[in-house]
C-alpha cells in the first residue's frame, strides 16, 4: 500500500481513501515507541534532508527522530532568513541536495508554495513541513491522528479551531483532512482574522467563542502571532485574551469529554490559560508524540521517484 | 519603394471598410495608385489587412534593464505579433522624467528598433509622487502620455495637478490604479484562491478605489485620463456610470483579463503573476461586456518582460508581470472573435482606430490614403502553438506558452516597409 505519490504537498490534494490510509498505517509505528529498540528497517540506506528556511525545533526534531526511527540517514539544514532573498535560489539549493542523492526533502519555508516549487523540479519526495500561511499537511494529519484516537471516529465530529485561522497553514490542513472525512468544522476569532471566504470550504464561522464552544468535541487552538496586532488585525493583546483565550470558565461550557488541542508551540496565557493547557482535556503532549507516527508512517508511503505522479503539484 | 498587397480582405475600422481590394504603398504612405511598378507584390488571397496595431501600454526595459528586454528584441517581438505601434512606460533606469531619455529612446528606437516607439513620460519627478515631472519640455521632447504607471500617484492633490496641467498640451494622462496600501504585500486576487494556497490577496477594490478617484478628479480637471489595464467588474462598472454622466475617460485592459481567471495560479508558477492580478470569472465577463459595449476603449498588452531567473522562484518573490506582444492579436481574434464578443472590426478598432483617436497620433490607425502605411496581414488559416523556443522577445515570461492558436500576424509593414514576414508567405 502507498500513497501512490512522491510528494506531500498538502492535504488538499488527498482524498478520503488517502486520508484513511494514513490514520490505518500509524499504529504499527506507534506500537514500536512501546519497545526496547525502538526502530524499524523500512528506510535503510535511504538519506533524509530537513531543509528549514524557517526556525523550528518541534516539527524538525519531529521529523528527524521519525526518519531515524525507520532508520534513513538525515541531515538537517537550516538557511537563515536573509540568504533566502541575496544567496542561492531554492531551485538550486534543491538540485544541490538531489546531486548529493536525497531520496526525502521535508522544507519548511516562510513562503507559500516553496514545496510545489522544489516538487517541480526534483525527483527527490518533497514533504511539506509548513509553507507560509499555506498547508501544514503532517500536523494536518496529526491532528486528525489524534482526534481519530480519542474519539474513535472523525465522521460527524465537531471540530472547532480558535485563534488566527488567516495566517494559519495548520487550520488549512486540519480543514481539508477533516471535512473530507466528514467531521463538521468550525472556526471561530475576530473577522480580521478569518478568510472571507473560508465558508466556502463548507466550514461554520463564529465570531463569538462562547457561543462556538459549546457544541464542540474537540477544540484546536491556534498560536497567535503577536506581531499581528501592528498590523492592526486585532486592537491589542489585552482584547484578544478577552475575546478569544481558551479558560477554564469557556471551557466549562463545553462538553464534558470535550478534548483541547494545540499544535505548540503554545503562548500560554494568551490564547490558552496555563490551567486549560495542563486540564485532563488536553492532548497536547499526545500530539507531540503522535507526530513523530505519523511522520513515520509518511515516509513510508510516498514513494520517492515516483514517474507516475511526477508533477503533483498539479493534482 | 514600392508595395501592393493584392486581393486582401481589407478591414479597416476607420473607414467602415471591409472588403476585399489591393493596398498601395508608395514613399511609406497609403496611396490609391503606384506611380510606377511595384518593386514587391504580396498575395493577400485569403488573409486579412487591418491597419497597424497599437499597443499603448508596455515595457521596453530599455535604458537599465536590458538583460529583460531591449528596443531591439522587444520591437521585433512586436512586429512578430503584428504590432507596429508601441508605447514605452517610463519605469526604465533612469526613468523617463527627463528629455535626454526621451531623446535616447527615440534615438535608439530608430537605430535598432522596427517598429514605431512612443516613450510616456513620468507623470511626477523620479516617479516619486511628489512634484510634477517638466511635462511640458517631455512633450517637445516627444513623448506621446505621462504616466507613473506602477507607481501610481497616490497623492489626490498631485494627481489632480496632473490632470490639469496636462490638458493644454492634450496629454492623455494614463492611470494604474492601485491603492498601494490596500495591495500591500499582495501577489495575486484576494479571494478563495488566494486563502486556499495561503497566498496574500489583492481586493478588486485595492483598483476600484482609485478608478473611483481618478474618475472624480477628471470631472473636477477635465483632464483626459485613461484608465490603464482594467481588471475588475466593478472598475468595468464604474467607468461605464461615468461615460453615461459625459465624464472624459478612456480606458484599456489586456487579453490576459479577458482570457484567464486566478485559477491558473494554482501551482505557483509566477508566469501567472501581474499588477493587476489575474481576477475571477465574473471579472472576465464584465471585461467582455465592457468591451463589447464600449465601456473599454482599447486593448493592450502591458508587456512586461523579466528573466527566467527573476521568474523562476518563489511566488512572493518573483516580480509582477508578463510578456504579451507576441500573444495580443491571437488571443484577441480567438477569445473576442471567435467567441462573438466583438466583430473582427470591432475588435480591431480597439488597437488601432481608438488608441490612435485617444493619444492623437496623427495618421495612424487607418489604411485611408495619406495614412501613414503601418500595415497589420492576418492569416485567419495561420494555426500554430506558441511555444517557447518561437518567443523574439528576451524574456519567455508567458502564461500563455503551449497554448494553441488560431489565426495570427503573418505580414507587418510599418512605415511602408516589411519590418516582419513569417517564413513561406
Amino acid at each position: 500500500m502507498s500513497l501512490n505519490r512522491k510528494d506531500l504537498l498538502g492535504l488538499e490534494h488527498l482524498d478520503k481513501k488517502d486520508l484513511q490510509l494514513v490514520l490505518d498505517s500509524v499504529k504499527p509505528f506507534k506500537d514500536l515507541f512501546t519497545r526496547s529498540v525502538k526502530k524499524a528497517p523500512t528506510l535503510i540506506g535511504k538519506t533524509v534532508v530537513t531543509l528549514f528556511y524557517e526556525p523550528s525545533t518541534r516539527t524538525r526534531t519531529s521529523f528527524e527522530i521519525a526518519a531515524k526511527r525507520l532508520s534513513a540517514d538525515v541531515v538537517n539544514i537550516a538557511v537563515s532568513a536573509s540568504s533566502v532573498v541575496k544567496g542561492e535560489s531554492l531551485i538550486d539549493t534543491g538540485k544541490t541536495l538531489e546531486a548529493m542523492k536525497a531520496d526525502y526533502i521535508i522544507i519548511r519555508h516562510s513562503l507559500a508554495g516553496a514545496p510545489d516549487i522544489l516538487a517541480r523540479n526534483l525527483n527527490a519526495s518533497i514533504i511539506n513541513a509548513g509553507d507560509g500561511f499555506h498547508e501544514h499537511p503532517t500536523q494536518g494529519l496529526l491532528d486528525l491522528y489524534t482526534m481519530y484516537e480519542k474519539k474513535k471516529k472523525i465522521e460527524g465530529l465537531k471540530v472547532l479551531l480558535v485563534g488566527d485561522i488567516l495566517h494559519s497553514r495548520v487550520a488549512k490542513s486540519n480543514i481539508w483532512a477533516l471535512t473530507k472525512m466528514g467531521a463538521e468544522v468550525a472556526v471561530a476569532g475576530p473577522p480580521t482574522l478569518i478568510p472571507s471566504n473560508i465558508a466556502s470550504l463548507g466550514v461554520k464561522v463564529f465570531y463569538d467563542l462562547d457561543e462556538a464552544i459549546k457544541a464542540a468535541d474537540v477544540v484546536n487552538i491556534l498560536r497567535i502571532q503577536l506581531e499581528r496586532q501592528q498590523e492592526n488585525l486585532f486592537p491589542s493583546v489585552h482584547e484578544y485574551v478577552e475575546l478569544y483565550q481558551v479558560t477554564k470558565e469557556r471551557l466549562a461550557k463545553a462538553k464534558p469529554g470535550v478534548i483541547i488541542m494545540h499544535p505548540g508551540p503554545m503562548n500560554r496565557g494568551i490564547e490558552i490559560s496555563s490551567e486549560v493547557a495542563d486540564s485532563a482535556n488536553a492532548v497536547i503532549n499526545e500530539q507531540v508524540t503522535n507526530g513523530i507516527a505519523v511522520r513515520m508512517a509518511v515516509l513510508y508511503l510516498l514513494k520517492p521517484n515516483n514517474k507516475v505522479k511526477k508533477n503533483a503539484a498539479s493534482n | 519603394m514600392r508595395l501592393q498587397i493584392k486581393n486582401v480582405r481589407i478591414v479597416d475600422p476607420s473607414q467602415n471598410k471591409d472588403k476585399t481590394g489591393d493596398i498601395f504603398v508608395e514613399n511609406g504612405m497609403i496611396v490609391s495608385n503606384l506611380s510606377g511598378a511595384a518593386d514587391e507584390i504580396y498575395d493577400g488571397s485569403g488573409k486579412i489587412a487591418v491597419p497597424g496595431l497599437i499597443d499603448v501600454h508596455s515595457h521596453l526595459r530599455e535604458p537599465g534593464q536590458e538583460g529583460k528586454e531591449t528596443i531591439k528584441t522587444g520591437t521585433q517581438a512586436a512586429a512578430k505579433g503584428g504590432i507596429t505601434t508601441v508605447f514605452c512606460m517610463p519605469n526604465t533606469k533612469p526613468v523617463i522624467d527627463n528629455a535626454p531619455t526621451v531623446e535616447f529612446i527615440l534615438l535608439k528606437a530608430q537605430k535598432e528598433g522596427i517598429v514605431n516607439v512612443f516613450p510616456v513620460g513620468c507623470a511626477t519627478k523620479g516617479s516619486q509622487g511628489e512634484e510634477l515631472s517638466e511635462i511640458g519640455v517631455l512633450k517637445k521632447a516627444g513623448i506621446a502620455a505621462i504616466s507613473d504607471d506602477g507607481l501610481p500617484v497616490s497623492n489626490s492633490q498631485i494627481m489632480r495637478r496632473t490632470l490639469e496641467y496636462t490638458k493644454m498640451f492634450k496629454l492623455p494622462v494614463i492611470s494604474h490604479c492601485e491603492d498601494k496600501e490596500l495591495s500591500k504585500s499582495g501577489v495575486m486576487n484576494e479571494g478563495k484562491k488566494s486563502m486556499v494556497l495561503g497566498l496574500r490577496g489583492i481586493p478588486r477594490q485595492a483598483e476600484e478605489v482609485m478608478v473611483a478617484r481618478d474618475i472624480m478628479l477628471a470631472e473636477l480637471t477635465g483632464g483626459y485620463l485613461h484608465i490603464a489595464h482594467v481588471s475588475t467588474a466593478g472598475s468595468v462598472y464604474l467607468i461605464g456610470q461615468a461615460k453615461k454622466k459625459g465624464i472624459k475617460i478612456t480606458a484599456e485592459t489586456c487579453p490576459h483579463y479577458f482570457t484567464l481567471t486566478d485559477d491558473v495560479v494554482k501551482v505557483y508558477d509566477a508566469n501567472t503573476k501581474m499588477n493587476p492580478p489575474l481576477r475571477e470569472q465574473r471579472d472576465v465577463d464584465a471585461i467582455k461586456q465592457g468591451l463589447a459595449d464600449g465601456t473599454i476603449d482599447c486593448i493592450a498588452t502591458d508587456h512586461a518582460p523579466h528573466t527566467a531567473e527573476e521568474k523562476n522562484k518563489e511566488f512572493d518573490l518573483a516580480p509582477f508581470g508578463i510578456i504579451g506582444f507576441e500573444t495580443i492579436l491571437s488571443l484577441v481574434l480567438n477569445e473576442l472573435v471567435d467567441k462573438k464578443v466583438l466583430s473582427l472590426s470591432e475588435a480591431i478598432a480597439k488597437m488601432t482606430l481608438n488608441p490612435a483617436k485617444i493619444f492623437n497620433l496623427e495618421g495612424r490607425g487607418s489604411l485611408k490614403e495619406g495614412s501613414i502605411a503601418d500595415i497589420t496581414v492576418i492569416d485567419p488559416k495561420y494555426s500554430y502553438e506558441f511555444t517557447k523556443e518561437s518567443i523574439v522577445s528576451k524574456s519567455k515570461n508567458s502564461p500563455f506558452i503551449g497554448r494553441k492558436f488560431q489565426g495570427g500576424a503573418v505580414l507587418t509593414v510599418v512605415g511602408g516597409k516589411i519590418v516582419y514576414r513569417k517564413d513561406n508567405q
